[in-house]
């Protein structure tokens, strides 16, 4: 019993050490982000165009290749239940609604956790246990700086071009699976354009934006935190993308509370 | 005559260890300017964890550190560091980074100097360290000893005042380890440096050290203080004794 109680106690430390951590790494990327913004040019322009070209360009074909494959399943599931009721059409709406305002976003999220997410991770992790990370304090360079604003700032920008890639490659699936039943391309693409409003596609990139933002937090705060042990490169990177997606999960719970409460 | 000005470093009562965990209690030395300087002491002692505190990776138990003049403090640090640099174990060079670009790093981000003035200074740190052909090449293409002087170049860049050496010769051939020693030897002469190394190599602290200390892991103190030849021949205290004896050196 009283070594349940001391487990218990253990888990609750733990936790409390990994909450106190995570908002320590927030507040001090918030303070390197602040001060970016007075002095821009005290950002390492080749190490964030590096970290854009792999979390952004590197990620484009799986980002289309699952937007597509998205597509394409939501006109198959929903076109057997609309076609009953000869109003197969509307599958244009809903794949418009569904990819720009809660699909395009989560799923490349979800891809941008898994590729980036683990990468960052896996990168900043091995440098904390090869000692980088110390050498670049011993030489008066914030490692935040240096290491985690690029990254960051990649994840940010990279997100919502692969939402783009992702939302007009799920488009492009469920127009196929309509034009195999029949239904005209312009019909289609009207019925798109018709569902989806500035306000959506802007609220979906704006999603993005900040899934892009949480996953590049949660993917440098693990590779920050790394243990120096055998497996504490593995442990970082699996974190991340476990914290990652529940962190993106949480963030789109609540804003889709949000969008009801505002009536939007 | 020495003078306290000549302090480089002042180690005070110091208490050294993570929060829950003292490994070293009340320690006190001083570094003088131009000693190589050595934190000797078995596996496990407390000697690098000394170093974390001294380079201010780790802030002290208890007790007062002063290094390069000013008081370890949150306050300070910018100045202190500025005067220090650091050879880790590993080299820790970036290992996204060329040798050149990661002896160029420091220049880029605290001196005013050209493009073309860093790169020379840069190219000439590496032919001190003997690195001059191997500018180009990215760390893991290095060999151990070769990282170490690449991270030694790396340390010397803003001219700091104090070069602090963790497990210099670690995982290097007698060879290999020799000529590190040498290099040492001659940056101090040649550049006037003060060097505070961590080591338990024998061979090496004979041949580099002016002065050392040793610490005690089952006693968790410092145990003994002098020239490596005073502590081999003169130094009354067991541990010390069969550590020197069993380190068969002459």
């Amino acid at each position: 019993m009283a070594g349940m109680f001391q487990k218990v106690g253990e888990y609750a430390h733990g936790g409390m050490a990994a909450v106190r951590d995570a908002l320590a790494f927030t507040g001090e990327t918030a303070c390197a982000f602040a001060s970016l913004v007075v002095r821009p040019r005290s950002l390492r322009l080749k190490d964030a165009a590096l970290a854009f070209q792999r979390a952004g360009c590197e990620g484009l074909p799986i980002a289309t290749l699952i937007g597509f494959l998205l597509g394409l399943i939501l006109a198959f599931e929903s076109a057997a239940s609309l076609r009953q009721f000869g109003v197969e059409i509307y599958v244009a709406d809903l794949i418009a609604i569904g990819l720009f305002r809660e699909l395009g976003p989560l799923v490349t999220a979800i891809i941008l956790a898994g590729r980036s997410g683990s990468a960052f991770a896996a990168e900043i992790g091995t440098m904390t246990v090869n000692e980088e990370l110390d050498a670049l304090t011993t030489m008066n360079l914030d490692p935040v700086k240096f290491l985690v604003l690029p990254r960051m700032l990649a994840a940010i920008l990279a997100m919502p071009l692969l939402t783009i890639a992702a939302e007009i490659a799920g488009l492009a699936g469920g127009m196929l699976v309509l034009q195999m039943m029949d239904v005209p391309a312009v019909a289609y693409w009207t019925h798109v354009a018709d569902a989806s409003g500035v306000f959506t596609i802007s609220l979906g990139l704006g999603k993005s934006a900040l899934f892009g933002l949480l996953v590049g937090l949660v993917g440098c705060s693990a590779g920050m935190h790394t243990r120096k042990t055998a497996d504490g490169v593995g442990v970082a990177a699996t974190s991340a993308v476990v914290g990652g997606i529940i962190a993106i999960a949480v963030a789109d719970g609540l804003l889709a509370v949000a969008c009801y409460m505002l009536g939007v | 005559m020495a003078s306290a000005e000549d302090d480089l470093i002042i180690a005070e009562h110091v208490d050294a260890g993570y929060p829950g965990k003292t490994i070293l209690h009340d320690v006190s030395f001083t570094v003088k300017r131009g000693e190589v300087f050595v934190m000797l002491g078995g596996s496990g002692c407390g000697k690098s964890t000394m170093m974390k505190h001294l380079i201010g990776l780790n802030p002290v138990l208890a007790g007062r550190l002063v290094v390069a003049g000013r008081e370890w403090t949150w306050a300070n640090r910018r100045e202190i560091l500025a005067k220090i640099g650091v050879m880790y174990q590993s080299g820790a060079l970036f290992g996204s980074m060329s040798v050149l670009e990661n002896v160029l790093l420091p220049l880029e981000e605290f001196t005013k100097l050209k493009r073309k003035e860093r790169e020379e200074k840069a190219r000439r740190l590496l032919g001190l360290v003997g690195l001059a052909d191997s500018a180009d090449l990215m760390p893991g293409d290095l060999s151990g000893g070769m990282k170490k002087r690449a991270a030694i170049a790396r340390a010397m860049a803003l001219e700091p005042e104090i070069l602090f050496l963790d497990e210099p010769s670690a995982g290097l051939d007698p060879l290999t380890s020799n000529a590190l020693d040498d290099l040492i030897l001659d940056l101090r002469k040649r550049e006037g440096m003060t060097f505070v190394i961590v080591t338990h190599e024998l061979p090496s602290i004979f041949k580099i050290a002016d002065r050392c200390v040793m610490f005690d892991r089952a006693r968790h103190a410092m145990v003994a203080e002098g020239s490596p030849q005073d502590l081999r021949d003169s130094c009354e205290d067991m541990f010390v004794r069969e550590f020197f004896a069993r380190g068969e050196v002459k």
